[in-house]
């Protein structure tokens, strides 16, 4: 009878220990993904800002004119481009690749900005 | 401000009734509503509420035409809620002018978004004018949706390129440029290489005798590069007009009348007849600038311009709309 228990035992704990170190190797897998990261620029007064703006590779940058005359937000290199955005209109654009991607306002050029994705 | 005065010409450097002192004297009325009309070589100043109240004999010219600018139909923000009402006021108060204009200039910046009711709003405005042929040059906010396409049907027929061209009015020359396409980041307006190339070419065969007169959206002189009120190569445009004894530019973007006297070359812009925008470095930024209702439009204006044949400079003559 004893013997028995002992073994009895001896399993269950087996199937504890296995049980936990199964744990203990996986992340949360049950739990929802994590959130894609986001962020802000305010577009006012003629001017970006954050006028540089440093995110992580998979953000979603959305830009939200403030300003009480229509900008654009367009990538120097051609990499994304907006229509024109008027008072509290926005524009977004997810990074997926590492880069800087500097930018300007295509109406008023001297409204320059840059998003760095790392 | 009720007192006439006379300001008899002193130095005749150029012979052409213009005597720099005086003239610049003059011109530093022009804020506050004076009238300076050239006749017979002596510059005349008058105070001015109305331009009306000047005889038409005084007015006279040989040629007469308006430069209105700056119209941003569409825009409804406090600065100004309603600008199709202070179009129509330009309007009456280009009507009311003793000679009535024989066309008129408007230099951009017509529609604030480039929107079509926006433009049909506005040819509908004008056409009340006195004046009835309108030759138009884009603003930045006339071409923001497919490179300007719709801009050039409706108002580029006759045009080059992006929209330049030129025409002549009882011997004056006359150039529409378009400096507000393909602009770069942190640059300021552009006339590129091609318009350049046509403008050297266009006037290669008139005499140096000829007054020119050339109108664009963004000034084509250092006003304040870091608001970007300025043209990159403008410099190399007014080079090929060097060999003329008379040049008018004439400009709109920064929503108030400045002038300025480089040798031949006479640089003036007009003021909106939508909103007013600070005065260089004055603000934050060059946006549009809010003032109490009763003022709005002491503020706004239009621009009177005279040809007399025989005097080479053309009297400029800035109103509001108050």
């Amino acid at each position: 009878m004893i013997r028995k228990t002992v073994w009895l035992f001896g399993l269950f704990a087996t199937v504890m220990v296995l049980t936990l170190l199964l744990s203990a190797g996986s992340p949360a897998s049950s739990a929802t993904p994590p959130q894609a990261a986001s962020a802000e620029v305010k577009v006012d007064n003629f001017s970006f800002g954050p006028a540089t703006l440093t995110v992580a590779v998979g953000t979603t940058v959305t830009w939200t004119n403030r300003d009480d005359i229509p900008h654009t937000v367009v990538s120097t290199d051609k990499v994304f481009k907006s229509k024109v955005l008027d008072t509290d209109e926005k524009f977004s654009f997810t990074f997926a690749k590492a880069g800087t991607y500097p930018y300007f306002c295509s109406i008023h050029p001297k409204m320059t900005g840059s998003v760095v994705v790392q | 401000m009720a007192k006439k005065s006379k300001d008899e010409i002193l130095h005749d450097h150029n012979n052409d009734g213009i005597d720099r002192r005086g003239f610049l004297k003059c011109m530093a009325w022009a804020g506050t509503g004076a009238l300076c009309v050239m006749e017979g070589g002596i510059l005349k100043s008058y105070s001015l509420s109305r331009v009306g109240e000047i005889s038409a004999k005084e007015m006279a010219g040989e040629l007469s035409f308006v430069q209105i600018s700056d119209s941003h139909m569409g825009f409804n923000k406090p600065a100004n809620p309603d600008v199709a009402g202070t179009l129509k006021s330009a309007v009456e108060k280009i009507n009311g002018l003793s000679r009535a204009p024989e066309f008129m200039l408007h230099t951009g910046d017509i529609s604030h978004l480039s929107k079509p009711e926006e433009f049909d709003t506005v040819d509908q405005i004008l056409k009340s004018a006195s004046a009835k042929d309108v030759f138009f040059v884009p603003g930045e906010h006339d071409v923001l949706n497919d490179d300007g396409k719709s801009y050039l049907e409706r108002y580029g027929k006759n045009a080059k390129g992006g929209g330049w061209y030129s025409f002549d009015k009882k011997g004056v020359h006359f150039m529409g440029l378009v400096n507000v396409m393909n602009l770069k980041a942190g640059g300021l307006g552009t006339l590129g290489h091609e318009q350049l190339e046509w403008i050297e070419d266009d006037v290669q065969h008139l005499k140096h005798s000829t007054p020119i007169v050339v109108f664009a959206h963004i000034p084509l002189w250092s006003v304040y590069p870091e608001w970007g009120w300025g043209t990159e190569d403008s410099a190399q445009a007014l080079a090929y007009l060097k060999k003329f004894g008379s040049v008018t530019v004439l400009n709109g973007h920064i929503h108030q009348t400045m002038q300025k006297v480089e040798g031949n070359v006479t640089f003036h812009t007009a003021a909106s007849t939508a909103f007013p925008q600070p005065q260089p470095g004055k603000a934050d930024s060059p946006g549009p600038m809010k003032v109490p209702a009763e003022q709005l439009k002491s503020v706004l204006g239009i621009t009177n311009v005279n040809y007399v044949q025989g005097r080479q400079a053309l009297g400029v003559v800035d109103s509001t709309l108050a």
